[in-house]
């Protein structure tokens, strides 16, 4: 603890600010191990401490934030209290970057922000975190409750607003009720199905001075949703199926990592045998390499996993929805299979996909259960078909491609995962680039994929990987970001010279807003229609940033370029001129069913394209 | 299909927008919506009725224990149970005709509330074919309906029902009260 950022700004502002202690001794000292034994008797402190005497009473030693008016007096204490504060260049980068710290780590993610402007920019953040069920906190400050409802100057409704993008929020307007409410919020950002909170408090609440008492606003004990329960009977019917199944495949999601059911997962599909297909978010929660795993499913998987779902007699789902970009046209997803759900939201269950038995709890805890029931099985012969699939449509071994001498965002992103040995943090935008990171970067891992899956935010990339690497300091970590996304948040390259983190930067550049432009492609006849895109030389960019890095135009370039990105002490960019009209194959159209995938043309464009250009 | 859900809600600012906004996001229309306190301090029993699909029925159930406010939802469906629906009918009303009004009243078992020299009120408690049923006769007579408040309707399951979660809560009563208090400020105030 005491680990103050960026000495050069902050201690300049604030020389004595080297071990802190609130003047009055109050700061409840978070151990690591997370207990608070030592808590200093209840004291009186103003609204603005208790916000952080109570973060660091939950454990937060660092926090993603923009000043502003309303915000201020939190500020104006913050200079008592061990918690680092990460100056961002826009507030979507605060959401983002506790929503990465959060996902690198599994720890609540902090996001501070002052009143209108300044919350309304968090939205975007936590719409994300929401649709990838992270969980986040983030604090506004909001005008003083008199004024609440009138229009005052940057006064905004901004618990109305997010009332549909968060998990839960809070409007607090008095002192006393700070310590409680964010306590409160703590608990349910990482309880049951994890998600955004927002916890909006008024100017005066921050000013007004009360007892800070961190025990007493602990709160109630968690009540799980009511609807969770696993019964006997449905855990016996679920091994009957597995018993009896011949192709079985198991849909491994977010909800993996997030409950940490790696080891059961991985104990179901070796002891019976069953083949193991992941969502995007659930890449890293089933290592890559095993023998059982079939990689990604859904609108850019593979064929094989695709089909191998559309052939099986039992899917078994463990933590994820059965999103659209999973299954497809609905009315031919999986006929011939009966389907186990195991998932930690009821609401979940039966919404897109009709299921024969719901598990509904935590995925470890049901998986505990549900092991000591499953026997050994012979799964050879379904294995055997599908390796069969596999051998026939096998196209992304290319590190073998002849090297044409043009560069493929596949050839990068496939260099990347060899050179780092996969030992990697690797965070994503979103478009083509994400899904080639994909399909191409073998995670081992989990939480080793950092991507916005549910809402697929563009922009994501940059503040997220910062938020990774402050939860994650001794791990490497990439960015893989399209020329598009990149622009959306490349302010906070600043943040990234000023907090000196050390992250790499690969922008796959293809002069276009690729994915956009790949359904002109194929649903719009090449109208290409508002997707060329005009960049700045992202190299100079990161240059007036003070980051080094270059351009890399050829494959045989490439592995210099990382290893100097590797070798390099701080951030470093590197500009990957990729080949520009690339598609992303296979791919299933929007609407239409798993079977009906646009597979890559026969002569495949990694190598085609060079001639014809 | 109409569906009745009967929840029980913390009794605190916002939540019924929070209720209110689910079913405005799955873009169903509310036909009635009943609030009040209930048998436990600080929660408030609702009933909503609304036109929902079978299938939608277990998600808005689901979906609706998700909101932290919300403690309790019971989908009645084809449970036995008791509706009724409260009705105040002022209608215009002279010394002359008021008779013919009175007589009406007693037809339907009304009760007349309020009397002045023009206008009078009728108090109607029923299942809601009962108050259409009244409604539709004063408006054979032009003008003479004022104003209608109906309350929408109220439901409760018949027999030894009790809701099992608020039934699991009884077993842990001491414990939650105690609990409150800890977060008295919090669970008074917060919004
Ligand atoms: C904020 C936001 N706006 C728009 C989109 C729609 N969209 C999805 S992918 C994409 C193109 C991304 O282009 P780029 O960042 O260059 O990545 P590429 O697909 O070329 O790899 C767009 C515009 C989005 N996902 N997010
Ligand atoms: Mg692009």
């Amino acid at each position: 603890m005491g680990h103050k950022g960026n000495a050069n700004t902050k201690a300049n502002a604030n020389a004595s600010n080297g071990s802190i202690t609130a003047p009055n001794a109050t700061a409840p000292s978070a151990s690591a191990s997370g207990s608070h034994t030592h808590l200093t008797p209840p004291a009186k402190l103003t609204g603005a401490e208790i916000i952080w005497a109570t973060l660091v009473g939950e454990g937060v030693d660092t926090v993603f934030g923009y000043p502003g008016g309303t915000i201020l007096p939190a500020y104006d204490a913050l200079r008592k209290f061990p918690v680092r504060h990460i100056l961002v260049r826009h507030e979507q980068g605060a959401a983002h970057m506790a929503d990465g710290y959060s996902r690198a780590s599994g720890k609540v993610g902090v996001a501070i922000a002052t009143s209108g402007p300044g919350s309304t920019n968090l939205v975007t953040g936590i719409a994300t975190a929401m649709l990838d069920s992270i969980p986040i906190v983030c604090i506004t400050a909001n005008v003083s409750s008199k004024l609440l409802g009138t229009d005052a100057f940057q006064e905004v409704d901004i618990t109305g607003i997010t009332l549909p993008v968060t998990k839960h929020n809070f409007l607090v307007n008095r002192a006393e009720d700070i310590a409680p409410t964010l306590r409160h919020a703590f608990q349910i950002a990482r309880s049951g199905r994890p998600g955004p909170v927002l916890v909006d408090i008024t100017k005066d609440a921050e000013q007004a001075t009360t007892e800070f008492d961190f025990e007493a606003a602990k709160p109630r004990p968690y009540r799980p949703h009511p609807m969770l329960h696993v019964d006997d009977l449905g855990l016996a019917q679920a091994a009957e199926l597995i018993r009896n199944s011949k192709r079985p495949v198991i849909l491994a999601g977010h909800g993996v990592m997030e409950s940490g059911a790696m080891e059961q997962v991985r104990t179901l599909a070796e002891r019976a045998q069953i083949p193991v297909g992941l969502t995007l978010l659930g890449l890293g929660g089933f290592p890559a390499s095993h023998p059982l795993c079939l990689g990604m499913m859904g609108m850019h998987g593979e064929s094989w996993v695709n089909s191998a779902i559309q052939d099986a007699d039992l899917l078994i789902a463990c933590g994820m929805r059965f999103d659209d970009r999973v299954t497809g046209k609905l009315a031919e997803y999986a006929l011939k299979a009966k389907k186990i759900h195991i998932e930690v939201d009821p609401s979940e269950i039966n919404k897109n996909v009709k299921v024969d038995v719901a598990l509904v709890g935590d995925l470890r805890e049901v998986l505990d259960q549900l092991l000591p029931r499953i026997s050994g099985r012979d799964g050879s012969t379904w294995l055997k078909s599908i390796e069969a699939k596999k051998g026939a449509v096998a196209v992304h071994d290319i590190k073998n491609l002849p090297d044409s001498g043009h560069l493929y965002a596949a050839h990068v992103i496939h260099d990347l995962w060899r050179m780092t040995g996969g030992n990697a943090i690797v965070v994503t935008d979103v478009g083509q680039h994400q899904m080639w990171e994909a399909q191409y970067f073998r995670h081992e891992q989990p939480r080793t994929l950092i991507t916005s899956g549910g809402l697929g935010t563009m922009g994501f990339a940059l503040p997220a990987a910062i938020g990774a690497k402050v939860a994650c300091p001794e791990k490497e970590v990439w960015v893989v970001v399209g020329d598009g996304g990149f622009q959306m948040t490349a302010a906070e390259l600043a943040t990234i010279v000023q907090e000196k983190i050390k992250i790499n930067i690969a922008v796959i550049n293809n002069g276009y807003l690729g994915m956009v432009r790949q359904w002109q492609e194929f649903f719009y006849e090449r109208n290409y229609e508002a997707t060329p895109l005009v960049s700045p030389d992202f190299v100079k960019l990161a240059d007036a940033h003070g980051i080094p890095g270059r351009a890399v135009r050829k494959r045989s370039e490439v592995e210099e370029a990382v290893n100097a990105a590797r070798s390099a002490t701080g951030a470093y960019l590197l500009n990957f001129m990729v080949e520009k009209e690339d598609s992303v194959y296979p791919m299933i159209p929007a609407g239409s069913a798993l079977h009906e995938m646009i597979r890559r043309p026969e002569k495949d464009p990694l190598e085609e394209r060079a001639d014809d250009k | 299909m109409l569906h009745t859900f009967v929840a029980y809600v913390e009794d605190r600012p916002g939540v019924l927008t929070r209720v209110a906004s689910l079913f405005r996001r799955l873009n169903i229309n509310i036909n009635s919506l009943t609030v009040g306190r209930s048998e436990r301090p600080g929660l408030s029993r609702l009933t909503l009725v609304c036109e929902a699909s079978a299938e939608a029925v277990h998600r808005i159930r689901a979906s609706l224990f998700k909101l932290e406010n919300v403690v309790d939802v019971d989908d009645i469906a084809q449970a036995p149970s008791v509706t009724r629906e409260l009705a105040l009918i002022k209608v215009a009303a002279s010394p002359r005709n008021r008779a013919q009004i009175f007589d009406l009243a007693e037809v339907f078992r009304a009760r007349i509330v309020d009397l002045t020299s023009e206008s009078l009120i009728i108090e109607m408690t029923g299942v809601e074919s009962k108050i259409e049923g009244l409604i539709e006769i004063l408006r054979e007579d032009d003008g003479r309906i004022l104003e209608i408040c109906r309350s929408g309707k109220m439901t409760m399951r018949r027999g030894h029902h009790v809701s099992s979660v608020v039934r699991a809560m009884g077993v842990a009563e001491a414990a939650v009260e105690e609990d409150e208090s800890a977060v008295e400020g919090a669970a008074d105030e917060v919004q």
